[in-house]
């Protein structure tokens, strides 16, 4: 299928025709619950709901972009992504004027390094770059400036904050560089947000509807035990119902969807506690309706890379 | 359209929401005092107000690094319709230093002012100078509005390069106003402790 010079699968047509039904689905019922719901806790969950579903499809519609346009669109977007993620980051992280050479290092050096790394296809530095370079050079950046002060904890937040918001998210672009044979990799990324997301959205939907046992009431009191059982479960039917769009036979494929279901629960519960124990309930006002940027890429955080070496271990040549 | 790179390029690192806590923002005559860390603070104070205020809202900038070189003194007096003010050599200005102040207050304009006179590394203010006092002193029918720039001195501290992506806010704080009678010291402490209540 060819628009405007630019050629379409006709897969990845489909498949984003079948996001935009639900998403068109999920507007509807926002819209009828609007007008139903009369209760003041019931509106302002609908309310949410709605700013939530507004939200989606803004980040549908610039994923469609990067999707149609390659592999540099959506390095670009991901790295921005790790840009803003890592901005509020910090912004919450209370560092000090004289980690000011580190944190220019983190935003302008190992951002675009390691996007670079990706572009390049170079899988053993992309993997050591952050996790031992990074580690190296910030620390040595702060000392020159001589401030002993919670040298430790400073300095360990901006690792943590690149490790998570760079390293970790960067796995999931980084599916496009594994190398399997007959395989079109762009699904294999299509196949990881799809499920992280979804898994989100229905363990808040399941939790909503049947939740009474609360998993972590001082980490994530909205985090339930039926919302990650039937959200969980949910997510990982629909990823195994993708199959056909990945390297997967059926149950790998409900496999793979049930690691990432996991992996992204344990994400949102410990990015939940990082960001309780710096005093905060959402990580910035980016998007509408849902706290920062790193309220969406929190689960992505910790599925990315574990997808990633999944993938890699066993279906790469 | 060099304005709107200028304050899209500082959103987009810095952020710089503005939040009115004690006051709304309004046309009435004003003079922002604010405290003072980074070379950003006034771009971002100036792009927070609402746009229909910036053009009659005027930062005062130090001569000794704003008027210096074209690009800066081009941005400076241009873009952010500032004032520039000698920090040093004031007592050769006809009038004395805050002459072009008296100015702007008395065409009816507001001003943005950094009373510390100088970038401080902590991150509350350090004393202020008597200028804020005098300012107060000649034109009483303008609104003193206290101001505290959030996370600038990480952002972008005295010494550094370059700006890091810090989100920075402007909390706008409840008008104070000169007391009949009241002595310059102690207004002076006072309008420091407005400033230093919004951190």
């Amino acid at each position: 299928m060819t628009i405007g010079g630019l050629s379409l699968d006709p897969r990845m047509v489909a498949l984003f025709g079948g996001v935009a039904g639900i998403l068109i689905l999920a507007s509807l019922i926002g819209f009828v619950l609007s007008r139903r719901v009369t209760s003041e806790a019931g509106r302002e969950t609908v309310r949410n709901l709605n700013a939530r579903i507004k939200a989606w499809w803004g980040m549908v519609a610039v994923f469609a972009l990067a999707f149609a346009f390659g592999k540099l669109v959506t390095l670009v977007l991901f790295g921005f992504v790790s840009f803003y993620c890592l901005r509020e980051f910090i912004s919450l992280a209370p560092t000090r004027p004289s980690d000011h050479r580190a944190i220019a290092a983190a935003f302008y050096v190992f951002i675009p390094l390691q996007y670079w790394l990706i572009w390049d296809a170079w899988l053993t530095m992309l993997t050591i770059a952050i996790p031992v370079y990074a580690f190296l050079l910030l620390p040595v950046l702060s000392v020159a400036k001589g401030e002993t002060g919670d040298f430790l904890l400073r300095t360990a937040k901006i690792q943590w904050g690149l490790m998570l918001t760079v390293f970790c998210i960067s796995h999931a672009p980084a599916l496009l560089i594994l190398n399997i044979p007959n395989y079109q990799n762009v699904y294999l990324l299509f196949f990881l947000v799809t499920v992280v997301q979804l898994s989100d959205v229905l363990q808040y939907v399941f939790g909503k509807l049947f939740g009474r046992h609360k998993i972590a009431p001082r980490v994530s009191p909205s985090k339930t035990v039926e919302g990650f059982i039937g959200g969980g479960l949910a997510a990982t039917a629909i990823g195994a119902g993708l199959w056909w769009i990945t390297p997967f036979s059926p149950l790998q494929a409900a496999g793979m969807a049930a690691a990432i279901v996991v992996a992204g629960f344990l994400g949102g519960l410990v990015l939940s506690a990082v960001k309780r124990s710096l005093g905060a309930k959402d990580w910035g006002t980016m998007i509408e309706g849902h706290g920062g940027a790193l309220d969406r890429m929190d689960s992505v955080t910790f599925a990315a890379p574990l997808f990633f070496h999944l993938v890699n271990f066993y279906f790469t040549i | 359209m060099i304005r709107a790179l200028l304050i899209g390029a500082t959103r987009f690192l810095v952020g710089g929401q503005g939040v009115w806590i004690g006051s709304a923002p309004s046309g009435a005559q004003r003079i922002y005092f604010a405290n003072h860390s980074s070379h950003l603070d006034t771009i971002l104070l100036w792009a927070a107000l609402p746009p229909h205020l910036r053009r009659t809202t005027h930062p005062v900038a130090a001569a000794d690094y704003w008027g210096k070189g074209a690009v800066r003194r081009h941005i400076a007096l241009r873009i952010l319709n500032a004032v520039l003010i000698d920090r040093e050599g004031g007592r050769r200005v006809k009038g004395g230093p805050l002459a072009p102040l008296h100015d702007v207050l008395e065409r009816g304009e507001s001003l943005i002012i950094f009373p510390e006179g100088t970038r401080a590394f902590e991150k509350l203010p350090g004393p202020f100078k008597p200028g804020l006092y005098h300012l107060a002193l000649a034109h009483p029918k303008a609104e003193l509005i206290p101001v505290f720039l959030d996370n600038l001195r990480r952002a972008f501290p005295k010494g550094s390069l370059l700006p890091v992506p810090i989100s920075c806010t402007a909390r706008f704080g409840a008008r104070i106003a000169l007391a009949p009678g009241e002595d310059k010291a102690a207004f002076l402490v006072r309008a420091r402790e407005a400033v230093a209540a919004l951190a």
